[in-house]
C-alpha cells in the first residue's frame, strides 16, 4: 500500500493561493482516477481539482472556506501501488497549450521541484495512460484560447474571457457545449441547494420607441459630456413654513404649490448671477450659448419611461404661472399628448423623484445642457443648533454639470447660492 | 466648399477599404469612401489579379511550346504556337475592368457613397478631398486609413524608361527579349517565371544568400530546380549597381565581381513600402511603427476614432488580411464586440510550383521551446499529382509533440493554392492530427497528400 498526497495545484498565471469552495469526498471514500475531488475558487475562475490516482481518501486538508496555498497538501489517498509524489517527467495534456509561448529551457528545470504542470495533472506511473485526458483547468490567462471562429465569435458578443472557460475538447478546445455551461453558471459555482433550482433562461427585449431614444441620449450624455456631481443638503423648513402658508391662503383659481416652482424661482435667479450654467454647449463648433431665457426642463416620469417637458420661458412667469405650467405639462407628459415643442429646448434641466429621491444621486446631463439639478428626498432630521437638536426639514440637492465647461468652484458657488435662496425663501421674491 | 459629414470614412477603395465600406454599409452605417484611382487598390487593378492573369496565360503558352518542342510526355504534338501579348495584356484588362465595377456595384448596393479624388486630413475628423468638381470636406465620426502601399524604388535604378514595377510588367504589351528581376521574393519570381514561359530570357539577381528567404530551403527547393528548368538564371548575394551605358544591360556585382546582365527591360521587385505621405498624416501625428502605422489588436491608431487597416499598417502585406481587418472595424464602428483574434493568416506563392504557409514553420515552433512532430507527404506518392505531371512537393504538417494540436501547415506544388483553404480552416478550428487523418479526403486528389501527412505525423502513413 502506497500513499499519495495531492498538493494544492497552481491554478492560474500569479495566484498564490485559493479558496476551497467545496469538497466531493469526505476521509473513508473510494476514489477512482479523474474522479473530482474538489473545487477550489480563485478571483479568476473556478477550478474543479480531478484526483489523479485510484484509491482510498486518508485525510482531507481543509474545511470548506478555507484558502489553501499553492503546493499546500490537500488531500492524502492511500492507493495500491508503490508511495511518492509524482514522476517529474511527463507534460500532462491538459495544459500543454499553456507551455506554447513558453521556451522549456526557460521553464524550471531542477529534478526535485515538479513543475507546475506536473502538480496540477499528476501521472503517478501505476496510472494508465489516456490518450486525451480531459483538462479540468482553468487555462492560463495569458495564452490564446483553442476554440473555432464560431465559439470565439459568440464568446466575444456574450462578452466572455474565453480564457477563463475550460475546454472540454480535443488538446483542451473549448466547444460550444463548455461554452453553454459557462454561460449558465457563470464563473462561480452555485452549489446546488434543495429546492432551488438554476435558471437559465434569457428573456430578450428588444429596445424600440421611446426606449430606444432615452438610450440614445443617456448614451450620447454620458460619453460626451465628463459629468462633476455635487450634493448639497438644503434645510427647507423655512420654505415649507411658507409653502404651508400660501396653499392654504392661495385663491380657488391658483394651483397648489410643490417645492418645485420654489426650486424654479430660485433657479432662475441664480442663473441670472451665473449665466454660464444656463447655457448649451455646441461641443462638435466649440461655442458656448448662454441663454437668456430660462427654458426649464422637467424630468417627468411616464408609463413609457422618461421625458423632459419643458417650461418655456420661466423667467417670465410667477410662482403661480410655473406651478400652473407644470401640471399641465406633467399631465401632457403622461397621457402622451405633449407637442414636439413641449418636449425640446430646454436650457437648464431639474429631475425630482420626490419620495423616492434617495439621499443623492448623480443626474445625468440632458445633452447639449451643460447643468442638471437633481432633488431628493425631504425628510425630517435631528439638527444641533448649537445647544440642542431640533428637528428640521432637510433635502438633498445632487446637481451636475459639464465639466468641459464648468469648474467645479463654479458648480459650487451655483448650489451654494441656490441653497441660500432655499433656506432664506424671502430673498427669492426680492426683486433687484 | 461642399461639405458632408458621415459616421465612417474609408481613404481607399483596396481590399481593406472597400470590404470595411461594404460590411459598415450593410450594418447600417452612413458611410462614404475616398478613391483617388479605380476601386479594389492594388490587388485588384496591379496585384493579385492582374499578375495571376498574366501568369495562367504564360502557363498556357508554355504548355504549348513543351508539346510543339516535341518533348510532351503526354504525346501531345503542334506546330509552334504564338502569343499576341496585346490580346492577353486587353484580355486581362478586360477581367480587371468587369471586377472594377464589381466593386463599385457592391458598394452602392451597401449604401456606401464613394468619392473620387485625392483625399488630405485637415484635423482627425475632417478629410478634403479634390474631386473634379472642386473641393469636398468630409466631416466624419471615425476614420479608417486604408492607402495601401507602393513598390520600393532602388535610388540608383529610379522607375522609368525600362527600369520598370510589378505595376509596367502587368501592361507590357511586347515580351521583352530579355528581363532582369531585381529582388528574389516572390513578386519578383512569380513575375519572371511567368515572362520566362512567355518567352523572355530571364535573369534573377537576389542580395540575399538564396531566393524567397521568408521560406525553408525544403520549401523553396522545389522553386528553385523548376526555375533552372524554364531556363531562369539566379544570382544570389549579388547586388545590382546601374543600367549599362547601352541601356540595354545591367550592371551587377556578385560578391565584388562585376558583370553584365542582358536586359532589355529592369523589373525591380525589392519590396513594398506603405503610403503614409501625400495624404496629410502629419496633419495628424499617429504613432508609428518603423514606417507602418502603429495599430493595436482593434486596429486602432493613437489617435482614438482613427483606424488603420491593410499594408499601410505592416506585414504580411496581404490582401486577405487588409479584408479581415477591414471587416473588423467595420463591425467595431457599428458597436459590435471584436477583436483580432485570427490564429493564422494563410499566405500563398503563385511561383511553379506553387506555395502555401499557414501557422508556423519547423523552425518557428521549435524557436518558441516547444517540441513538434513533422508529417511530411510527398506527391510523388499521390495518384491524382502523378496524373497531371505535379509530382514536384509535398504537404508538411507540423504539430505539438504532446497533443498533435497543428501548429502549422505548409505545402509547395502544382495547384496547392487551392489547399489554402483547408489549411487555414485546420489551423482556426484547432485541429489536430488525428482531425485530418480522421477525415475522409476525397479520391484522387491532390488534397490526400494532407491527409496523408497527418498520418505520417502519427507516425503511420499508408502509401509510403
Amino acid at each position: 500500500m502506497g500513499e499519495f498526497i495531492l498538493k494544492m495545484p497552481d491554478v492560474g498565471e500569479g495566484v498564490a493561493e485559493a479558496e476551497l469552495v467545496e469538497w466531493h469526498v469526505k476521509p473513508g471514500d473510494p476514489v477512482r482516477e479523474d474522479m473530482v475531488l474538489a473545487a477550489v475558487m480563485t478571483d479568476k475562475a473556478t477550478v474543479e481539482i480531478p484526483s489523479p490516482v485510484s484509491g482510498k481518501v486518508l485525510w482531507l486538508g481543509a474545511e470548506v472556506g478555507d484558502t489553501v496555498a499553492v503546493k499546500a497538501p490537500l488531500v492524502r489517498i492511500e492507493t495500491a501501488g508503490e508511495a511518492g509524489e509524482p514522476p517529474p517527467d511527463s507534460v500532462p495534456e491538459a495544459l500543454a497549450e499553456a507551455v506554447l509561448e513558453e521556451p522549456l529551457a526557460a521553464a524550471p528545470a531542477p529534478a526535485p521541484q515538479p513543475k507546475r504542470e506536473e502538480v496540477l495533472r499528476p501521472k503517478p506511473e501505476q496510472a494508465a495512460p489516456k490518450p486525451a485526458p480531459t483538462p479540468r483547468e482553468a487555462r492560463d490567462l495569458s495564452k490564446k484560447p483553442l476554440a473555432s471562429p464560431a465559439v470565439r465569435l459568440r464568446a466575444k458578443d456574450s462578452g466572455i474571457d474565453l480564457r477563463q472557460v475550460i475546454g472540454t475538447g480535443p488538446a483542451g478546445r473549448i466547444t460550444h457545449e463548455d461554452l453553454d455551461l459557462f454561460i449558465s453558471r457563470g464563473a462561480e459555482p452555485v452549489p446546488a441547494q434543495i429546492g432551488l433550482v438554476r435558471k437559465t433562461a434569457v428573456e430578450e427585449i428588444k429596445i424600440t420607441g421611446l426606449r430606444r431614444r432615452i438610450a440614445e441620449k443617456m448614451s450620447l450624455s454620458t460619453s460626451r459630456i465628463p459629468h462633476i456631481t455635487y450634493v448639497e443638503e438644503v434645510d427647507m423648513t423655512a420654505l415649507e413654513d411658507l409653502r404651508a402658508t400660501m396653499n392654504r391662503d392661495r385663491k380657488p383659481e391658483q394651483p397648489k404649490l410643490t417645492v418645485l416652482p420654489f426650486l424654479m424661482r430660485a433657479l432662475i435667479k441664480t442663473v441670472a448671477e451665473q449665466p454660464g450654467v444656463n447655457a448649451t454647449f455646441d461641443d462638435h463648433a466649440g461655442i458656448i450659448h448662454r441663454h437668456a431665457a430660462v427654458h426649464i426642463g422637467i424630468a417627468t416620469q411616464t408609463p413609457a419611461g422618461l421625458t423632459v417637458p419643458v417650461v418655456r420661458h420661466a423667467e417670465a412667469r410667477t410662482i403661480w404661472d410655473c406651478a400652473a405650467e407644470l401640471n399641465r405639462l406633467a399631465e401632457a407628459a403622461r397621457t402622451g399628448t405633449a407637442t414636439r415643442d413641449e418636449l425640446t429646448g430646454s436650457t437648464i434641466t431639474i429631475s425630482s423623484l420626490g419620495a423616492l429621491g434617495g439621499i443623492a444621486s448623480t443626474p445625468v446631463i440632458n445633452h447639449p445642457e451643460v447643468a442638471i439639478v437633481g432633488v431628493n428626498k425631504m425628510a425630517t432630521r435631528p439638527v444641533w443648533d448649537g445647544t440642542q437638536f431640533v428637528p428640521r426639514k432637510i433635502m438633498n440637492l445632487s446637481s451636475s454639470f459639464d465639466h468641459r465647461v464648468i469648474d467645479g468652484w463654479d458648480a459650487a458657488v451655483f448650489v451654494q447660492r441656490l441653497k441660500t435662496l432655499l433656506e432664506t425663501p424671502a430673498l427669492i421674491f426680492v426683486e433687484g | 466648399m461642399k461639405e458632408i459629414s458621415c459616421k465612417l470614412l474609408v481613404l481607399g477603395a483596396g481590399p481593406g477599404g472597400y470590404v470595411c465600406a461594404i460590411r459598415a454599409g450593410q450594418l447600417g452605417v452612413d458611410t462614404v469612401i475616398v478613391e483617388k484611382g479605380k476601386a479594389g487598390g492594388t490587388c485588384l487593378n496591379v496585384g493579385c489579379i492582374p499578375s495571376k492573369a498574366l501568369i495562367h496565360a504564360a502557363d498556357e503558352f508554355h504548355k504549348l511550346r513543351v508539346a510543339a518542342s516535341g518533348k510532351s510526355p503526354l504525346g501531345l504534338s503542334l506546330n509552334a504556337p504564338a502569343i499576341d501579348l496585346k490580346r492577353t495584356v486587353a484580355w486581362k484588362d478586360g477581367i480587371v475592368g468587369r471586377l472594377n465595377g464589381g466593386v463599385t456595384g457592391l458598394l452602392k448596393k451597401a449604401g456606401v457613397k464613394a468619392v473620387v479624388g485625392e483625399a488630405r486630413f485637415v484635423d482627425g475628423k475632417t478629410v478634403d478631398v479634390e474631386t473634379e468638381i472642386g473641393l469636398q470636406r468630409i466631416r466624419a465620426e471615425a476614420v479608417v486609413i486604408a492607402t495601401g502601399s507602393a513598390p520600393v524604388e532602388l535610388p540608383d535604378l529610379p522607375f522609368g524608361g525600362n527600369v520598370i514595377s510589378s505595376t509596367e510588367a502587368l501592361a507590357l504589351t511586347q515580351v521583352p527579349e530579355t528581363l532582369a528581376v531585381i529582388g528574389g521574393g516572390y513578386i519578383g519570381l512569380e513575375l519572371g517565371t511567368a515572362f520566362a514561359k512567355l518567352g523572355s530570357k530571364v535573369t534573377v539577381l537576389e542580395a540575399m544568400d538564396r531566393i524567397l528567404p521568408q521560406y525553408d530551403a525544403d520549401i523553396s527547393r522545389p522553386v528553385m530546380k523548376r526555375l533552372g528548368e524554364l531556363g531562369i538564371e539566379v544570382y544570389t548575394r549579388t547586388a545590382a549597381k546601374r543600367l549599362a551605358a547601352d541601356r540595354r544591360g545591367l550592371l551587377a556585382e556578385e560578391n565584388g565581381r562585376p558583370f553584365e546582365v542582358p536586359a532589355e527591360r529592369v523589373l525591380v521587385t525589392v519590396g513594398r513600402r506603405p503610403v503614409t505621405e501625400g495624404w496629410g498624416l502629419e496633419e495628424i501625428d499617429l504613432d508609428r511603427s518603423g514606417r507602418f502605422i502603429r495599430i493595436d489588436d482593434q486596429c486602432r491608431t493613437s489617435m482614438r476614432g482613427i483606424y488603420a487597416i491593410g499594408d499601410v499598417t505592416g506585414e504580411p502585406m496581404l490582401a486577405h488580411r487588409a479584408m479581415a481587418q477591414g471587416e473588423m472595424v467595420a463591425e467595431i464602428v457599428a458597436g459590435q464586440k471584436r477583436s483580432w483574434d485570427k490564429r493564422c493568416i494563410p499566405a500563398v506563392c503563385f511561383t511553379d510550383p506553387e506555395i502555401v504557409s499557414a501557422g508556423l514553420s519547423p523552425e518557428e515552433a521549435r524557436a518558441t521551446g516547444i517540441e513538434v512532430k513533422i508529417g511530411q507527404f510527398p506527391f510523388q506518392a499521390n495518384g491524382r499529382a502523378m496524373t497531371t505531371l505535379a509530382e514536384d512537393g509535398f504537404v508538411r504538417i507540423v504539430a505539438r509533440a504532446d497533443n498533435h494540436l497543428v501548429l502549422g501547415i505548409h505545402a509547395v506544388g502544382h495547384g496547392v493554392s487551392e489547399l489554402s483553404a483547408t489549411f487555414a480552416l485546420a489551423i482556426e478550428m484547432g485541429a489536430r492530427l488525428e482531425d485530418i487523418a480522421g477525415t475522409i479526403h476525397a479520391h484522387p486528389t491532390q488534397s490526400e497528400a494532407f491527409q496523408e501527412a497527418a498520418f505520417k505525423g502519427m507516425g503511420h502513413a499508408l502509401h509510403i
